[in-house]
């Protein structure tokens, strides 16, 4: 059995010696040229004269592109075919690509950009949410309306309404490896592409459309990335047809990389939102009815926002039953750079926002903010359907939350810190629990359908090749776990090989935590195949059942006999068996109607809960967290090493977003924080002194591969535990309800403990 | 521009000549020249510490340093870090307690720590936190980092001579 062991990262060896590669390692071939951005220096305006003659003349430019100088429109946008790689006119934020330029190296292609002189003429920026609802620069013509039941009726009759506002900030990817593409233009006319990405698939198609080619001529291929967590899911397709552009321009091999403060001003982060709430409750703190606004800054262009959008809206009910809902959803255009997908997708945003209101009416009620969640959460008998209509089955929740509770001592930690802060002045602790509760499934139906190839050699050696990338979630790990049980052989015999268009076509990004649940499937599907061919072929030859025929232990057993699992694939190979095949998957049961906001878009939900405690200096606002307990709901593990590594990096990364990661821009639509020197992810010191992390472990009630479930996404919101343990010690600093805005850093912490305390 | 140097730099036991222009950071003469690529860079601005090697002996972050100053000096990068086949306790650790995710930092981490437990044996967890703050991870957490860094600095000292 090689499924459900907590093997190590199939890369592990070439990570520590540093032998693994990333695009930028690759050798490229002699003459390679660089490719560098120059950039837009206002946030909204026309360009009324440009002089690139300085830029052409440094020694070492091969060429400088505009947009009136290539051969077609580019576009380099997921899906709405509104954002050109070059500015053609119109400049929609700060930062945008404006030229290219190609060098023989990227230093000098990035100092070369850097001596334009590009004459914009500037307009009033739209830059904050305000701006825009002033502005009213609204994306798919306005607001975006989902109700359930008579939220009017609902709060008329509600015996208390807790009503308010919370501001999210956004957040940067920080993957450690930036943005990369290298092109290698081919000898018929087709281009190869080595990307960081989490799409080949899109890669190859918008490369293939700047160079008017079919996406038969082009081939992409990613071995691994540095991280992505969403920023590689559209934000690298500049990058590639950009180098391909020049590739194919120059006949040389091109090669792109932003450097960390490029990376961090052109592309999209986490949208940022300002939700605001009305609940309404009866005194015994049940929800009869909730209404949302949420404020979605989505920046210049479309991206991803409108599922990112749908998504926190399919979150804002998180693990509750609300009998009575209305949810307005204003995507609202800036020019800021395009919003793009962050792991968790609008979801934690659309959690944060409900956990506030969970957290603020326990304040109002003066209520045990966990006995408040408990009494709403999802539960049988009328109260399991979802507020888009999908029941809610396999509901783990209350019993995660009641183990939780008990492992990490919750009760008797929550009368402790009420015991400290009633002692000490200065320093105040506070203590939440939060669940999480998250659908998986792309909700754009389609996207849900992987492919995989397997091929095994006369040597008993498999090659195993699947759709998803590996960001450093370990996914190939898995998925070779599932091929290496297919033929019930040990991992030895399996080689992981780098993603490729040209092996599995069609695919979707590997995202929405769907890596393993799709590719692992697939990958099954087309061992089953190859084994399914192996045994009617040996059942035939051996004058045996096909039933009595078993791979396992690394051998083929045939009734009595064994072979070693090398002597069977010989016979069959010498038998002429087809030892190479295909594998599918479509995900069963969804179905979603977007605009209704009605349907069943998950085939399960992925559930969590996490308890942080925090400690609060209210007279300067430093904090530390002291303590993290989580118990996550992975389904039966294909491998607990990994799951738990994913739910401990997520949840750091959740809380990271919410405390110490702040992006400032400022009122010329310049972002300020566009390093690691001023834009602050945890570090080893940041993370929680005690640190407790379990998995949950009953199998999926869907069949799932082996029954797990995704981890991708759904822990970072555990990190919402954080947060909210800081707004609890906050509100120990005085009478009034904290009102945390997010990220609450050091200063956000300190002013609301001065104006709590009145 | 200035005109490129010749100069020779001590690299992983080996004097290696490169002819650079005198502003050539040293990642990238690793990198680009020497074709180690093992060194990693993230920041480009000595915050993230993927870039960490040891000169001297002493961490150093690569992309803060220019390759014209390291002449006369000893380097070493994570390439030299195993001996021969055989990975370091730390290397061997990080791997086996799954400290590493999409192992972009690590060399980085590698490097810092390496130099730290030679002159320390035995740090306690608030000295590895300490430690690693200026090395950067988005994946891990670090929970598996600090548990490796544990377990390597007890095979160190288990294969001390006594």
């Amino acid at each position: 059995m090689s499924v459900g062991k907590p093997l190590a990262h199939d890369s592990g060896p070439l990570h520590v010696t540093g032998a693994a590669r990333y695009v930028d390692d690759i050798p490229v071939p002699a003459g390679t040229l660089h490719v560098a951005f120059g950039l837009s220096h206002e946030a909204r305006g026309t360009i009324a004269a440009m002089d690139l003659s300085e830029v052409r003349s440094t020694p070492g430019v091969v060429a400088v592109l505009t947009a009136n100088d290539l051969d077609r429109p580019v576009d380099v946008s997921p899906s709405a075919h509104d954002e050109p790689l070059l500015s053609t006119g119109e400049v929609h934020y700060h930062g945008q690509p404006i030229f290219l330029v190609i060098a023989t190296s990227h230093r000098i292609a990035r100092a070369a950009a850097r001596r334009a002189r590009v004459e914009i003429t500037p307009r009033p920026a739209v830059l904050t949410i305000d701006d825009a609802l002033e502005a009213g620069t609204y994306f798919e013509g306005g607001p975006v309306v989902w109700t359930r039941g008579d939220i009017k009726s609902a709060l008329e009759a509600a015996p208390r309404i807790v009503e308010g506002q919370i501001e999210i900030g956004g957040q940067e990817h920080f993957y450690l490896e930036g943005q990369v593409a290298l092109a290698l233009p081919q000898d018929d006319g087709g281009m190869a592409i080595a990307a960081s990405t989490q799409h080949p698939t899109e890669i190859q198609h918008k490369v293939a459309d700047a160079l008017g080619l079919p996406m038969s001529a082009v081939r992409v291929e990613t071995r691994r990335m540095g991280g992505g967590f969403g920023g590689k899911e559209s934000q690298g397709n500049a990058l590639a047809v950009a180098a391909a552009i020049a590739a194919a321009r120059t006949g040389r091999p091109c090669k792109m990389r932003y450097d960390r403060d490029d990376d961090m001003v052109i592309t999209g982060k986490r949208h940022d939102f300002r939700i605001r709430y009305r609940a309404g409750v009866d005194e015994d703190g049940k929800l009869i009815g909730v209404e949302f606004e949420q404020f979605v800054r989505a920046g210049w262009s479309l991206d991803l926002t409108p599922p990112v959008a749908d998504r926190a809206m399919l979150h804002a009910d998180n693990a509750y039953f609300i009998p009575n809902m209305r949810i307005v959803s204003l995507r609202l255009r800036t020019n800021t750079a395009s919003a793009t997908a962050f792991r968790g997708f609008g979801g934690p945003q659309g959690v944060l926002g409900i956990e506030r209101v969970m957290d603020h009416i326990a304040h109002e009620l003066g209520m045990d903010p966990l006995k408040l969640r408990l009494a709403n959460l999802y539960a049988k008998s009328g109260k399991d359907e979802t507020h888009y209509g999908q029941p809610v089955k396999g509901f783990e929740l209350a019993d995660i939350i009641g183990s939780l509770a008990e492992s990490s001592d919750y009760h008797k930690r929550r009368a402790a810190v009420a015991a400290f802060n009633a002692e000490n002045d200065v320093l105040k602790k506070g203590i939440a629990l939060t669940p999480v509760k998250f659908g998986i499934s792309f909700t754009l139906t389609h996207l849900n359908q992987a492919g995989a190839l397997v091929h095994v050699y006369q040597d008993g050696s498999i090659h195993l090749n699947h759709g998803g990338t590996e960001m450093g979630q370990g996914l190939n790990q898995k998925v070779a776990q599932v091929a290496a049980e297919g033929f019930g052989v040990g991992l030895g015999r399996v080689r992981i090989t780098a993603t490729d268009t040209g092996k599995v076509p069609n695919t979707s990004a590997t995202a929405a935590s769907s890596g393993s649940d799709l590719n692992g499937m697939a990958v099954k599907a087309a061992c089953d195949e190859i084994r399914g061919r192996m045994v009617r072929f040996l059942a035939e030859t051996h004058g045996l059942k096909p039933k009595s025929i078993l791979f396992k232990d690394g051998k083929v057993h045939l009734g009595n006999q064994r072979l070693r699992f090398v002597e069977a694939v010989q016979e069959c190979y010498m038998g002429r068996v087809s030892l190479s095949a295909t594998g599918f998957y479509k995900t069963p049961e969804i179905t979603w109607d977007r605009v209704a906001g009605k349907g069943h878009p998950f085939y399960y939900f992925a559930n969590g809960a996490a308890v942080t405690e925090v400690v609060i200096d209210r007279l300067t606002g430093e904090y530390r967290i002291l303590r993290a307990d989580i118990l996550h709901d992975v389904g039966t593990s294909l491998n607990p090493a990994i799951d738990i590594g994913q739910i401990e990096g997520g949840y750091v990364q959740g809380a990271g977003w919410l405390t110490t990661e702040e992006l400032v821009w400022d009122d010329k639509g310049r972002l300020r924080t566009h390093a690691p020197s001023t834009y602050k992810i945890p570090a080893c010191s940041d993370r929680p002194a005690q640190f407790h992390v379990a998995l949950w472990g009953r199998k999926n009630h869907v069949p799932t591969i082996y029954r797990s479930k995704a981890v991708g996404e759904p822990p970072l919101m555990l990190g919402i535990s954080a947060f909210l343990a800081l707004s609890d010690a906050v509100a120990a600093c005085g009478e009034v309800y904290p009102a945390l805005d997010a990220p609450a850093t050091p200063e956000r912490v300190m002013m609301a403990a001065k104006r709590v305390a009145g | 521009m200035t005109a490129p140097v010749t100069l020779s730099l001590a690299v992983n036991g080996a004097v290696h000549e490169v002819t650079v222009p005198p502003r050539k950071l040293l990642s990238d003469v690793l990198r680009e020249d020497l074709g180690l690529t093992g060194t990693h860079v993230g920041c480009e601005h000595g915050v993230c510490g993927a870039c960490t090697i040891l000169i001297d002996g002493q961490p150093a972050r690569a992309c803060l340093t220019f390759a014209v100053q390291m002449e006369g000096h000893d380097l070493t990068t994570i390439e030299a870090v195993s001996e021969g086949d055989r990975l370091s306790p730390l290397q061997q650790a990080l791997h086996q307690v799954h400290g590493l995710q999409c192992g972009f930092c690590t060399p980085g981490i590698i490097m810092t720590v390496t130099a730290y437990l030679r002159d320390h044996p035995d740090p306690d967890e608030v000295e590895i936190r300490d430690l690693l703050s200026g090395n950067l991870c988005r994946c891990t957490g670090y929970q598996n980092i600090v548990k490796a860094v544990i377990r390597a600095a007890a095979e160190i000292r288990a294969r001390a001579p006594a």
